[in-house]
Order: structure tokens, then C-alpha cells, then sequence
């Protein structure tokens, strides 16, 4: 690996609609944003607001409707290797060994046998995996199997890594040590990252930023800056710093689900002060 | 003592090291329970693992016996109620028959063709319909270019290829390995092309993002999924290659054992009827055994033990 800075994701005006029978659905609307090289960067949004489209995009599965994508200034042209990425779905190959698994990029690469094998068990083993090397995927639990996927990404040497909700089927113990185990990898290889997630107390406790997006078409709502100093330790989720932050971005995205969820819905309604009752009870109108 | 051995006795279960007895120092303690324990011991576990094994093989030896008394009192007693036991050979004479058989190189060669027809019609199909599935189940234009023609022709029997089969091809054998070939061909395509379907796309991206070129998802992603669903396609294929043998056999053949089968019919040979029936059946069930075992060893990751 060479030392200059790797992994500067510049996303400009990006818009994405389809076409349906009926009318064009716009998902994304004139995105902006950046990853800087060895930045940990996560989007976060309620559910349906085209943030996993976002990061398709990135991955090279989508082309922007308009706009530009640019990875260390060159456009996106289709899924590299480049650019690994873990998906929300367990995404191991079950025919495969863990080793197998994680070996699988660099076969793609035509290394030889020997230095795959090198390269897959000094990661299995920073990941504390290496005994299950040779156990088939439905042999491990929900949050090893993320293991592997992360450290499968990473074999290549990719510029960046792309996650997709990587933690969201897990119980909350399992995330909050995968949190750690991804960050402590992350600090270590310096590359960068765009992280989706919907949980907030993740996205403030994994990322130097966090874009908010709001509800369907997708925009970018705020930008949030998180000055925690790394490293970070779970301690940390209870200080009044992290609350505050957390506090910001939970009103934020509460807005946007409550849009999300259809007009309908607003605060008061939540609350049932909305409704006139025109002096009488509840109970005589029904 | 008694206080001893039963310590002894409720370890067993739960400690499975070796040196257990030897630590038990006190000279009484080494009395007859536990010199018997270390045998007895992994006897008892291996029981006590495979009781739902054993108790299958029980029954099923039950139920084969029983049947076979059945067979016996209904044709001892040439039973005649609707249904006619009169010229039903007995399981005795069936086997004093088979005995005969296996010496004789005759029906010997009669069992060799049979499989050595399922064997060329069977891997024909195979060879031809795995590929066919997984290219239609990649690329819709040959999809759909094929699967109109794959329909229309999947409905008709093999057995009603027969007189077909006989006009298309220079001889009996080949018509008879034709009609083979076309029992196993669809059961394969359909189950392949099912497979190919049901390959989780989630998949074939991580493979795009790992770097992988189309020849390389077909091969380490699309194929190896769709294993287990062509699997069942060559299990049921071979299922149905049996039954339109026989039958083509039957017909037109001249050899094998479905025209030995048929053959001892017309010749009053009703004891080589009652023995080609059950050489059919073991030789199907041997047959599946087979493509059970091969898949067994293909996809190490479906094992479930």
C-alpha cells in the first residue's frame, strides 16, 4: 500500500428516480457529500429514505439519475473490489469455509494459494476468528458471520469499506461489541468509511460525521460533526456530550420518520390534543 | 463401599475421561461396578445416542417380516377374494429362484444392460441438462427462447416417445437409451432452472464487490448454489429414467429386466416376475442411494451431522 491518502468519496447533486407504471418515484434528491480519506462517515435517516439506495450507489450497483459519484476522483463504473462492502443480510457463500470465504476476493485476484491463505488467517485471527477458520457459515452466530463479512471486505485492501446496516440483526450486546471490534479494525487499517444505519447511539459512537437524510425524496438534512475522542470506549455513551449530540439527532429524525409515516401523524396528534372533542367525552362521541 | 460405587455410578454419565477409575484410590472402590464401567460405559453412551436409529431399524425390520408373512400365508393358502393369489409365486419359491439367477450369466447379462442403459441415458441427460438450466436460469433470451419448446414437450410421458423413439433411431438400443435420456431430461432441467432461481442476489453482489468476473459468480456463486436443487433434480430424474426403462423395455425391448420381467409372463415363469420386480427396486433404490452419496460428498456444507 502506497502512503498517499486513499479513499476520498465526492458525491455531487446525486439524484435517483425510477420509473413506475404510473410515475416517476424520486428516492434521492440532489445529494451532496464527502468522505475524506480515512474518514469514519455515517448516513443516517429513517427507514425508506434512500440511504441504502446512497450507498448502491456508491457500491457501483446503481447509477445516478444525475449527479456525479467519484472515488479518488475517478467515476464509479460498476462493483470493484476497491470499494468492499458488508451487507444488512448475512452474505457469506455457505459452501464456502470461513477461510474460503475471506480468501475469496483475493482468489478473484489470482494470488496464489499460499499468500491467500497468509493474508485470510492474519485477518481471521485480529478478528478473533481463526478457530472457526475451517467451520462452514451456518455453523457461527449472527455476529460472527458479520465478523467474517468485514474481514472478508477487507482482504482485498479496498480503498474503502461500505456498510449497509451491517449490525441491524443482531441483539444489542452483540452490536455494541461489534462496534468496537469494527472501529478498533478501522483505526487500524486507516481507510475510509460510509456507514448506514438508523440507530442513532450507533452512528454517534462509530463516526467523526453523520449526515441526517430526510423522508422520501432523500436530502441531506444536517450535517453533525462528532468531536468524541477517539478511542472510544462504551463509557463514553453516557457522557453529556454524547447525549447532547444524541439528543439533537433524535429530534431530528424524529421529524423525518413521523413524515415518513405519512402526514397524518404530527406530535400533537401522537399525543391526542389534536382532537376536538367539542366539550364532549371520548366516550359519549363514540 | 456402598456409598462409594455410587458415587462412582453417578458420575458416569456426565464425566467421559478415561482416568476417572484410577483417581478412586481407596481399594474396596475398585470393586466389580467400576472395573465394568470403563466397557460398559461408551456401549451404554453409543445406545443411548442412537435409540431413534435403532428403534428405525427395528420397525423397519419389523414391517419388512411382516410383510413377508403376508406374502407367504396369502399364497400357502392361495387366497381368492377379488383379488387372486392363485398363481402368486411364494416368497420361498422367489428366492430359490433368485438363487439360481445369480449364478446364471444370462440374468446377469439381462441386470447389466438395464443399468447400462440408465447409465449412458441418465449422464446424457445429466450433461445436457445441468448446463441447459444454469445458462437458461442466467440469460433470460435463452430462457426464453427455450423454455416455451421445454414446455411444451415436458407434459408428453416418456413411454409415449416409444413408437417415435423407434422410427428416429437406427436401432432398439438406442431407442430405448432415447426414451431414458428423455425421462431424466426434464425432472433435471426444471429442478436446475428452479435453483438458479432461487440463488440469493445478495450473493452475487458480495462476489461483484470482491472483484468477481461473470465467468467467476457463474462458477463459485451461481453453480455451488444451485447444487442442492439439481441434486433433487438427479434424484427425481433417475427416479422417472427407471420407470420409462422398464416400460421401453417392455415394449421393444429384447433384453434387460424389464423384458426379462415381461418375458417371464408370457412364458408361465411366475416366479422370474416377482424376482424382476424386486431386482427393479433395489436397483432404483441403489441407484438414488448413489446420487444421495455422491451429493453427500459434492456439498460438504449441506451435511447437517
Amino acid at each position: 500500500m502506497s502512503n498517499e491518502p486513499k479513499g476520498f468519496v465526492d458525491i455531487r447533486d446525486f439524484c435517483l428516480s425510477y420509473d413506475t407504471l404510473y410515475s416517476e418515484v424520486e428516492a434521492v434528491r440532489h445529494v451532496s457529500l464527502r468522505v475524506e480519506p480515512g474518514e469514519f462517515v455515517s448516513i443516517i435517516g429513517p427507514s425508506g429514505c434512500g440511504k441504502s439506495t446512497l450507498l448502491n450507489a456508491v457500491a457501483g450497483f446503481l447509477k445516478p439519475t444525475d449527479g456525479t459519484i467519484t472515488v479518488d476522483g475517478e467515476a464509479i463504473g460498476g462493483p470493484s473490489a476497491d470499494r468492499g462492502m458488508v451487507f444488512q443480510q448475512y452474505s457469506l457463500f455457505p459452501w464456502k469455509t470461513v477461510r474460503e470465504n475471506v480468501e475469496f476476493g483475493l482468489k478473484m485476484k489470482g494470488k496464489s494459494k499460499h499468500q491467500r491463505e497468509i493474508a485470510a488467517r492474519t485477518l481471521l485471527g485480529l478478528a478473533g476468528l481463526l478457530a472457526f477458520e475451517n467451520h462452514y457459515p451456518d455453523r457461527l452466530s449472527g455476529g460472527m458471520k458479520q465478523r467474517v463479512g468485514i474481514v472478508r471486505a477487507l482482504a482485498t485492501g479496498p480503498k474503502m469499506l461500505l456498510l449497509d446496516e451491517p449490525f441491524g440483526s443482531l441483539d444489542a450486546q452483540t452490536r455494541v461489541i461489534m462496534q468496537q471490534i469494527l472501529t478498533n479494525m478501522w483505526q487500524r487499517l486507516k481507510i475510509s468509511v460510509l456507514f448506514v444505519t438508523h440507530d442513532i447511539d450507533e452512528a454517534i459512537f462509530l463516526s467523526d460525521r453523520v449526515y441526517c437524510m430526510t423522508a422520501r425524496p432523500g436530502t441531506i438534512k444536517a450535517e453533525i460533526m462528532v468531536p468524541l475522542e477517539r478511542p472510544r470506549q462504551q463509557a463514553m455513551m453516557m457522557s453529556s456530550e454524547f447525549l447532547a449530540l444524541r439528543r439533537g439527532l433524535m429530534s431530528l429524525i424524529r421529524e423525518e420518520s413521523l413524515k415518513a409515516m405519512g402526514g397524518e401523524i404530527s406530535d400533537l396528534a401522537l399525543q391526542g390534543l389534536s382532537i376536538d372533542l367539542h366539550g364532549q367525552s371520548l366516550a359519549d362521541i363514540i | 463401599m456402598e456409598r462409594l460405587a455410587l458415587k462412582a455410578d453417578a458420575a458416569e454419565p456426565v464425566d467421559i475421561s478415561p482416568h476417572v477409575a484410577p483417581e478412586i484410590s481407596s481399594p474396596e472402590a475398585a470393586a466389580a461396578p467400576i472395573a465394568v464401567a470403563p466397557i460398559a460405559k461408551p456401549v451404554r453412551r453409543w445406545l443411548a445416542l442412537n435409540r431413534g436409529r435403532l428403534w428405525a431399524v427395528v420397525l423397519g425390520a419389523l414391517s419388512l417380516f411382516a410383510f413377508l408373512l403376508a406374502w407367504h400365508l396369502l399364497t400357502k393358502y392361495r387366497v381368492n377374494i377379488y383379488v387372486r393369489f392363485l398363481n402368486v409365486p411364494a416368497p420361498e419359491q422367489v428366492l430359490d429362484r433368485a438363487m439360481r439367477a445369480f449364478g446364471d450369466p444370462k440374468f446377469f447379462s439381462h441386470v447389466v444392460l438395464s443399468c447400462r442403459r440408465i447409465l449412458i441415458g441418465f449422464l446424457i441427460a445429466t450433461l445436457v441438462a445441468v448446463p441447459l438450466g444454469l445458462v437458461m436460469g442466467r440469460f433470460r433470451v435463452i430462457r426464453e427462447l427455450v423454455f416455451p419448446v421445454s414446455e411444451v414437450f415436458r407434459p408428453i410421458p416418456a413411454i409415449a416417445w416409444v413408437p417415435m423413439s423407434i422410427m428416429l433411431w437406427p436401432s432398439n438400443e438406442e431407442s430405448i437409451v432415447f426414451i431414458t435420456f428423455l425421462g431424466s431430461f426434464f425432472p433435471i432441467l426444471i429442478n436446475t432452472l428452479h435453483g438458479m432461481k432461487m440463488v440469493d442476489q445478495v450473493l452475487v453482489r458480495a462476489a461483484q464487490c470482491l472483484g468477481a468476473s461473470e465467468v467467476a459468480i457463474f462458477r463459485e456463486v451461481y453453480f455451488p448454489a444451485a447444487l442442492p436443487h439439481i441434486f433433487t433434480g438427479l434424484t427425481v430424474g433417475m427416479g422417472v429414467a427407471w420407470v420409462s426403462l422398464i416400460a421401453a423395455e417392455m415394449i421393444s425391448g429384447q433384453f434387460g429386466i424389464g423384458y426379462f420381467t415381461w418375458e417371464a409372463y408370457s412364458l408361465v415363469q411366475y416366479s422370474d416376475i416377482a424376482l424382476g420386480m424386486i431386482c427393479i427396486g433395489v436397483l432404483g433404490l441403489a441407484s438414488s442411494a448413489a446420487i444421495r452419496g455422491l451429493g453427500h460428498v459434492v456439498m460438504p456444507w449441506a451435511r447437517t451431522t
